[in-house]
């Protein structure tokens, strides 16, 4: 009997343990991120809530080299996208430190949005109209254009050599996918969580050639100099700060910060800095 | 309440995953099983390199992350000369892995049955071989049923890992709804009723079949 009732106590314990875990990890999770309670009014104060929580929070991509690259060695998540986050939260903020970065792809950076996870998603994101149904977006900060990066050597040298039987690489919820669907339908498309990952798969030779924006193809081609971006872009994608939608102040503020760069040529040389060349015509 | 719009307007893509990620499980199922039954062989075999064959196998095996058992293949392979595609892959890395416990399942079984009875066949006659197949094993199966159909619904759940290595699955395509529609959590709802549909009924079916073992002692 006595044996019962200790076992009983253990197994109990246990699970008052592992719920008390789980709820203290979820809640810093929840409120220390930007989680406002009421629906209606969360997207008219948020910008006063970044303000008195003290820090924006924005969702950056790790795995794209010159846009957002987290080091594994240091830790430092580094890119365009990375230092045009921190210049804005020292528009919003006055102090560009006062900034949490948290890790998005194309497949998860809405969602996290969504759920006030993140303040913003500064993540090599192209402006659509299908977007724009889900998220606000700033002014466009950044042009890039969808190309093909191939294997040097590679019979292909620019759209049209994709045709049908061709493996075409890309990742999950990006712009770079529909666009290559509409353009080569006859192509096999594969799709991965994240540019390193379709990279990976590229280099092992599970495909011929990996489709999304030039700039983050140039990123890829610098750390790997046997593969080369090939052909003209084909499409256009602009870049954009996504909001969610209906924060009207903070789209605001964010407009006004990324005006202020480039009246004050902090934009023109952050774009040098990682793209190593004077932005054309912005 | 999820909305049933982004099930039925994505139906096509939908079964497509379904109809990938049920011949993967039957493919990975089968093999599993009969890899596993060879291993488990060799793990109490008399004969030591077989033994030594099939401990390893197991321990290497079941203590790698599927992950990274598929992640062999796909990524690995290929500096070998040897390029599959995901599918392949996916379900040749979920066999392998599976096997692995599906081997120890066995053995248990197997080592379950009381010695006197394997040294009384051997002593009436029987060969190794027909020791297992008439004695041993059609003992064992009754045993090995519950741990066994345990690990079939883990497959099944497993072949999810197709999803992360382009195998178009339902996983895979899951992704795919969830990103056109930007409704991740019903497209997701949607995505685990279909694995239920594959995992209530082989749970069904694995009772179905010990009681029908159980009555006929």
């Amino acid at each position: 009997m006595k044996k019962r009732s200790w076992m009983t106590i253990g197994i109990a314990l246990t699970f008052l343990a592992t719920a008390l875990l789980t709820g203290c990890g979820s809640k810093e999770g929840g409120d220390g991120n930007g989680a406002n309670g009421d629906s209606t009014s969360e997207a008219a104060s948020a910008l006063e809530s970044i303000k008195s929580r003290g820090k924006l929070v924005v969702g950056v991509k790790y795995d794209t080299k010159l846009f957002g690259l987290k080091d594994p060695a240091s830790g430092n998540v580094e890119g365009f996208d990375v230092d045009i986050a921190k210049a804005l939260a020292k528009e919003i903020l006055g102090d560009e430190t006062k900034i949490e970065l948290k890790e998005v792809t194309s497949k998860t950076r809405i969602p996290m949005l969504n759920n006030n996870d993140i303040d913003m998603i500064v993540a090599t994101m192209t402006i659509t109209e299908e977007r724009k149904k889900e998220v606000d977006f700033s002014d466009v900060y950044f042009k890039a254009g969808q190309s093909l990066l191939v294997k040097k050597g590679s019979p292909i040298k620019s759209i049209d050599d994709i045709k049908k039987g061709t493996k075409v690489l890309s990742v999950k919820g990006s712009t770079s996918v529909d666009n290559i669907k509409a353009k080569a339908p006859d192509a096999t498309i594969l799709e991965f969580d994240n540019y390193q990952d379709a990279f990976s798969a590229l280099k092992a030779g599970q495909g011929d050639t990996l489709t999304t924006d030039n700039a983050i193809l140039y990123g890829m081609a610098v750390q790997d100099p046997n593969f080369e971006v090939v052909g003209e872009p084909f499409t256009d994608e602009p870049y954009g700060i996504a909001i969610k939608k209906g924060a009207a102040d903070l789209l605001n503020s964010v407009n006004a910060g990324l005006k202020k760069l480039h009246d004050s040529g902090e934009y023109d040389k952050i774009y040098e800095k990682w793209i190593g060349q004077a932005p054309s015509g912005e | 309440m999820p909305d049933i719009s982004i099930f039925t307007d994505n139906f096509e893509i939908y079964m497509k995953g379904f109809g990938n990620t049920i011949w993967a499980s039957v493919i990975a199922l089968l093999g599993s099983f009969a890899l596993g039954t060879i291993i488990a062989v060799f793990r109490i075999s008399s004969v030591k390199p077989l033994r030594w064959i099939g401990t390893a196998y197991v321990e290497f095996v079941r203590n790698i992350p599927l992950l990274l058992v598929v992640f062999m293949f796909y990524y690995g392979l290929p500096s070998l000369g040897v390029t599959l595609n995901g599918f392949i892959c996916g379900t040749v890395g979920l066999m392998v892995y599976t096997a692995s416990f599906v081997a120890e399942a066995i053995r248990a079984g197997i080592m379950s049955i009381p010695t006197g009875q394997t040294e009384a066949a051997r002593a009436s006659g029987l060969t190794y071989m027909q020791t297992m197949r008439h004695v041993v094993l059609p003992q064992a199966i009754k045993i090995v049923i519950p741990p066994l159909s345990n690990q079939f619904i883990n497959l099944v759940k497993n072949s999810s890992i197709l999803g992360v290595f382009a195998g178009f699955d339902l996983m895979y395509y899951g992704d795919q709804v969830a990103s056109k529609t930007y409704a991740t959590f019903d497209t997701y709802i949607f995505v685990a009723a279909l694995y239920l549909v594959l995992t209530i009924p082989l749970s069904f079916a694995a009772l179905q079949l010990e009681r029908k073992l159980a009555k006929n002692g």
